[in-house]
């Protein structure tokens, strides 16, 4: 029986984190060149879109992962609540900033994206609007849990929001989603090609691990940096080699 | 339920005690309605158009103003600490406070409503819909934003904070509620609407009590 809480324990976490994290860094590099290549260099120019369809090997991977890492924030913030740990509160802050770049970057491709294909920067699709109110999500987290002091009301607080939040994305999606339909017509529906080659879909996974990858990458190294914040007195942090210099 | 009862007829007094207060986001309300016309142009038909998504974008923001002093005030006289060590379970002082908050606010929107959607030309059987979506509508607004009132309390820059959390949470019942009123001027039927908005009440009376207590719980930790 594997002890999962030893490893709930700041202390013993962050030199797993130490040891994991460039890892993560590795495989998503790996998999980013590999998925780049294909995106580039295999996959078939598109028989509608040309070129600029390749924007799809960012943006949907991108909005993908937005997406997973708000259900992991909640997540970790039901494990927070729950278990009363405290490195779940950290985890949960360590993940937000990088779902909220993810959010970012899958608006800001979708707008390059539809500026060539739809005529457009920005349409009030159901998709679109949800993202964005994701993304508002994110800002909320992030700026309530900076807002406050003292880090374990912060993380605690941010728990509810993320919690609350997560019930409330597919109410959000739903609404926002009727309410494009009643209104308005498929005139902005995607013209993809009918059936995606297989070479583009494999180019869109590769990408997906990549960003992956990175985000568990990215969230390690930002929880130990929360971890050496908030720990600073004590003692098994002073010990640490990189505080030896 | 006793407590219940006590918590309300407090709270509402209070509010009458104070009542420039309550005034305050009923003539921000007032007056937030009467810009768009003046800012837009008089022509009726786009003032028909706009008048249900302007008058509950409105109700939204006059709902926000008003829940800053939701908990403040208990919080800083100390009330709410007695409250949360009463022998009543703390979600259901909540609730009574919540419902007081919708009587002083959300009530006061609603029927002044049709009056100002007369200046948006709308027909009578619009502003009825209008009222039926903000009647179930503005306490969804109470309830959502008392998980926002209690999770900001005390916390620098609350009141910015609190419409950064509580507004994206708001965009259902908006959509549902504008919704509505133009399903019904287009024909189509403001039942699914009403429906809709009606199972999103249902939810946030059950479960928002729940969370706004727990955030209550941290800030008086």
């Amino acid at each position: 029986m594997i002890n999962w809480f030893k490893f709930a324990s700041p202390a013993s976490f962050y030199p797993l984190a130490g040891k994991l994290w460039p890892w993560f860094a590795a495989l998503a590099t790996a998999f980013c060149a590999a998925g780049l290549w294909i995106s580039f260099f295999v996959a078939p120019t598109d028989f509608q879109q040309g070129e600029g369809y390749r924007i799809i090997f960012i943006h949907v991977p991108a909005s993908w992962m937005s997406m997973f890492i708000y259900c992991v924030m909640a997540f970790w913030a039901a494990i927070g609540i729950t278990f009363n740990t405290r490195l779940s509160g950290m985890m949960s802050a360590a993940l937000a900033p990088t779902g909220a770049l993810f959010a970012f970057l899958s608006l800001w491709t979708g707008a390059l994206w539809g500026k060539p294909m739809w005529g457009a920067w920005w349409v009030w699709d159901a998709r679109l609007t949800s993202e964005l109110i994701l993304f508002f999500l994110y800002l909320g987290y992030i700026a309530l849990t900076s807002a406050i002091d003292d880090p374990r009301r912060a993380d605690k607080a941010g728990a509810i929001v993320a919690l609350v939040g997560v019930v409330n994305v597919p109410i959000i999606y739903f609404s926002v989603k009727w309410w494009n339909t009643l209104h308005q017509g498929a005139s902005v529906s995607l013209t993809k090609a009918p059936s995606m080659a297989t070479t583009m879909l494999w180019g869109m996974l590769l990408m997906a691990l990549a960003f992956w990858m990175y985000s568990i990458a990215m969230s390690l190294y930002r929880v130990r940096a929360i971890i050496l914040e908030r720990e600073h007195h004590a003692g098994w942090v002073a010990e640490l080699p990189e505080m030896q210099r | 339920m006793n407590a219940f009862i006590a918590i309300v007829r407090r709270d509402l007094l209070l509010a009458a005690r104070r009542k420039s207060e309550v005034l305050t986001a009923l003539f921000f309300f007032m007056i937030v309605v009467s810009l768009f016309p003046l800012g837009i142009g008089p022509e009726t038909a786009m003032l028909r158009r706009i008048a249900p998504g302007v008058l509950w974008v409105a109700a939204l923001l006059a709902a926000m103003l008003s829940l800053g002093r939701l908990f403040a005030t208990d919080h800083q006289d100390g009330t709410l600490e007695q409250m949360a060590l009463s022998p009543t379970p703390l979600a259901v002082l909540v609730s009574g406070k919540v419902l007081a908050h919708w009587l002083t606010s959300g009530l006061p929107l609603v029927l002044l409503a049709p009056v100002l959607g007369l200046q948006f030309d709308l027909s009578a059987r619009a502003l009825g819909v209008l009222m039926l979506s903000l009647l179930l509508g503005t306490p969804i607004l109470s309830l959502i934003g008392a998980i926002g009132a209690a999770l900001t309390l005390g916390v620098r820059g609350g009141g910015v904070l609190l419409s950064l959390l509580v507004l994206p949470l708001y965009i259902p019942a908006l959509i549902f509620g504008a919704g509505a009123v133009e399903a019904d001027v287009a024909g189509l039927g403001a039942g699914g609407h009403l429906s809709l908005l009606g199972a999103l009440l249902a939810l946030g009376v059950f479960f928002a009590p729940w969370a706004a207590t727990a955030a209550l719980r941290i800030a008086l930790d």
